[in-house]
């Protein structure tokens, strides 16, 4: 299928803001001159469950959903989610993740276990694999909900894309209270790679 | 200027630059955001409607008036919309009068994937199918134009993946019309006795022909001629997965899916050699195509009927040799489904519900995750205000051997919706059902939206709110048997349904005290986290019934634990809370047998502290 067209794949819990760090992914491309689309699902989806965004950038976009096996990069914001999206990557899928474990009900009832090789797998199966401790670094600055803007500072720096079109992006999708800590948190993922 | 916007977003962009002054809707997913969307232009006077019946009679109330007017609905939402569609197909308009359907493929949020086009062909109105947001806000727009100069609804078909997908659009400015709205009396056209509906009806076969030839040279229906050994006839979000997999490819793309242009689709077959069809859901266009006599050599016996389509399925489907590589964990991911929040309201009432092991009509809502492990204690639900309704034809026939057994549960936006009606006939035939109303003074499925009962309306003005008692004692249900109870304390909810199924007469249970617990306007705090006291914990899992995900099941606490007379006993694990996700709704405190659920304070409250506003 046509290859001129970037694809992240976005995905996580409820409630981690990947709808929003997607939002400024698309601001952030249409800003910088590409054509841009994405897609997720909303609904349901939302009560705790998984969450994901598909966002597709270049000179022209048709479908907003990713084919599989050809995302760019998986960007993850928390671990075991990136086991769900597999389909869509190729050996270099470029894989961000955040190594945080939020407990699926099936753990959380004893029922089920939450895999401890992912990281392990991973590795084996991908050429690049970024293990960000996102969360962490973000309730280092006050609040874990940051984490999804120091997973986006390190995905910055390994797109070809000017550092401040991703500053004013995100400024322009977060309340004025909340910019500095976002700031700091975009520098510290960009410290991360 | 351009913008990245969600398809209803667009959708609501093109109506606010269409001139729109009118707008309703009923929140259901995908199609929500259209209405909220519309109801921050403040040229537009957008509502949240009882249901999409009344949504759209008001937008057609408006249209009569001369105004250009749009109501908006999830697929499903058109059903409930349905009588007046097709009538007004026949009585025409004044101003613009424009139905969005979003439709559901996959029912990502949904009850069942009906495809819509067919309400097109069924009610003999025009349809238009866009293809990405920039198309959404064009063709909103083209809509109304089509509608005045056909004096007919126009059906605008989005689907969840354009509804909630995102793309670039360029943004024009709002041409207000220069008209004057006012009372327009022709009884022959809007009066539809039998009489008059006859003659509109030969209009409205007239219109059709000349939505026919219209369609031949409408500039969306287009053909975009490249190698022609294979032509793809496609429209809407199928339209963009097939450029994609077949960007070589001749396409006719169809902006209008109904009518369709028959010697545009013979000019277009006529150049290409084979005809693919590509569609999602039913083979609509395939299916007509045929019938206008033309050969399709591929469509749905290889394209899936069911689910939504992708640029994948449509590789896998057509493309000749295409395969990709394959990279799979071996062992099982725990599934993480969606689930009532932390605090969710109806939690109690279902964990009361399988305690009780009552069988549970249900209803459309969030609440219809009572279904799923570990509640199980819902066992139908088929459509808005389904669990009033099947609860009469149940009871009637179980008559007194069905007391105590039977349960009809639904949220207050679903009953306002269409619980009222089912509840009045249930009444009046006698029945003794009990019909639980989980009020939590939001459409909250759906993300939060105004109802008749939430106090606020679209617009975010303070309004009248139902009072669903009297309302219920107004239908005729009996002063004794219309009941308020608080779900969050488990015992009085429990002895309030054990009496109320018990009688042989209907009965009537609302929730009070109890808003959404995502509802911040309505919640003035929030409790601090329990614990688990590790020291007392059995590891009975009682607590985990409640399906909180809150809580979970620590197996490295196996091991020892001390009863209240101070005897050491065995244990697998034991409960724990996270504290990051607890808001201390008090639940699992009331479930815990053994008093090792414990708060900060000697006294634990229940459920949370609430700004009565309604």
């Amino acid at each position: 299928m046509k290859r001129d067209v970037t694809n992240i794949l976005v995905a996580g819990v409820g409630g981690q803001g990947v709808i929003l760090v997607s939002d400024i992914m698309a601001d952030t491309f249409l800003e910088a001159g590409y054509d841009v689309k994405k897609s997720e699902v909303h609904g349901m989806a939302q009560r705790g469950g998984s969450v994901s965004s598909h966002v597709r950038y270049g000179k022209e976009v048709h479908s907003p959903i990713i084919p599989k096996g050809e995302a760019d990069y998986l960007f993850m914001t928390e671990k075991l989610e990136t086991l769900r999206w597999l389909e869509y990557c190729n050996r270099s899928t470029v894989i961000l993740m955040d190594p945080i474990e939020i407990n699926p009900p099936a753990v959380n009832l004893g029922e089920m276990f939450y895999p401890k090789d992912i990281e392990e797998f991973l590795k084996d199966h991908f050429d690049r694999v970024y293990t960000i401790n996102a969360t962490e670094t973000a309730l280092e600055l006050g609040n874990a909900r940051a984490a999804n803007i120091v997973l986006l500072g390190a995905l910055s720096r390994l797109l070809d894309l000017d550092e401040r079109v991703w500053i004013k992006c995100i400024l322009d999708r977060l309340p004025e209270k909340l910019h500095e800590l976002n700031m700091e948190a975009f520098k510290k993922g960009r410290l991360a790679i | 200027m351009k913008k990245v916007l969600s398809g209803n977003e667009a959708i609501a962009r093109g109506a606010w630059e269409a001139g729109v002054v009118f707008a309703a809707a009923y929140p259901g997913t995908p199609s929500s955001e259209i209405l909220e969307n519309l109801a921050t232009y403040k040229e537009i006077k957008a509502e949240w409607a009882t249901n999409e019946k009344d949504a759209l009679l008001a937008a057609a109330g408006a249209a009569m008036v001369g105004a250009r007017a749009m109501a908006s609905m999830k697929h499903v939402g058109v059903n409930v919309a349905a009588d007046p569609l097709m009538t007004l197909s026949y009585t025409g308009i004044e101003g613009g009068l424009v139905l969005v359907t979003a439709d559901d493929p996959e029912m990502h949020s949904s009850q069942n994937e009906q495809d819509n086009r067919h309400y097109a062909r069924f009610a003999k109105v025009p349809m238009l199918e866009p293809s990405s947001s920039q198309e959404a806000k064009d063709f909103t727009k083209l809509a109304f134009e089509i509608s005045e100069e056909f004096d007919t609804p126009v059906i605008l078909r989005s689907v969840t993946r354009i509804s909630h997908s995102k793309g670039v659009v360029e943004l024009g400015e709002r041409k207000e019309l220069e008209r004057d709205y006012g009372l327009v009396i022709k009884e022959d056209k809007y009066t539809m006795l039998p009489a008059f509906a006859r003659e509109r009806h030969r209009v409205v076969e007239e219109r059709f022909r000349r939505l026919k030839e219209f369609a031949e040279t409408f500039p969306q229906n287009r053909m975009e001629m490249r190698d022609t050994s294979v032509g793809i006839i496609t429209s809407g979000i199928a339209y963009q997965y097939a450029k994609e997999v077949f960007p070589e490819c001749s396409f006719l793309k169809l902006g209008m899916v109904w009518p369709l242009p028959e010697r545009l689709i013979g000019e277009f077959i006529s150049k290409v050699d084979k005809v693919y069809v590509i569609e999602e859901l039913d083979p609509f266009l395939e299916e007509n195509i045929r019938a206008m006599g033309y050969r399709v050599d591929v469509g749905k016996d290889r394209i899936p009927i069911c689910g939504e389509l992708s640029p994948t399925i449509i590789a896998e489907a057509l493309k000749e040799g295409y395969k990709r590589e394959e990279i799979s964990y071996p062992n099982p991911i725990p599934p993480r489904p969606p689930n009532m929040c932390p605090g969710c309201p109806h939690r109690g009432v279902f964990y009361v519900l399988k305690k009780l092991k009552l069988f549970v009509h249900g209803d459309i809502g969030c609440y219809t995750l009572g279904a799923l492990s570990p509640l199980k204690a819902l066992h139908t639900t088929v459509c808005m205000g389904s669990s009033v309704g099947l609860g009469e034809g149940t009871t009637q026939v179980l008559g007194k051997e069905g007391l105590g057994k039977v349960v009809c549960v639904v949220g207050e936006s679903t009953f306002l919706h269409s619980g009222v009606t089912p509840l009045m006939n249930m009444v009046y035939n006698k029945s003794n059902a009990t019909v639980i109303v989980l009020n939590n003074w939001t459409t909250a499925m759906t993300g939060a939206q105004e109802h008749p009962g939430s106090g606020y309306t679209a617009k975010g003005e303070k309004t009248f709110a139902v009072n669903y008692v009297e309302l219920a004692k107004a239908l005729g249900v009996k002063a004794e048997n219309a009941r308020e109870v608080n779900p969050y304390r488990l015992d009085e909810l429990e002895k309030v349904i054990r009496e109320e199924v018990n009688k042989d007469e209907t009965s009537f249970i609302v929730t009070k005290d109890a808003p959404c617990a995502l509802l911040r306007r309505a919640i003035k705090s929030y409790n601090k986290p329990l614990r688990v006291d590790e020291e007392t914990c059995t590891g009975c899992r009682q607590c985990l019934e409640l399906g909180c995900p809150a809580l979970s099941w620590d197996i490295s606490k196996a091991g020892e634990y001390r009863t209240a007379d101070g005897k050491v006993k065995k244990r697998k694990g034991a409960a724990a809370i996270n504290p990051l996700l607890c808001n201390g709704c008090g639940l699992c405190y009331q479930v815990c047998k053994f008093d090792a659920i414990k708060g900060e304070e000697e006294e634990v409250p229940i459920g949370f502290e609430i700004n009565k506003y309604i």
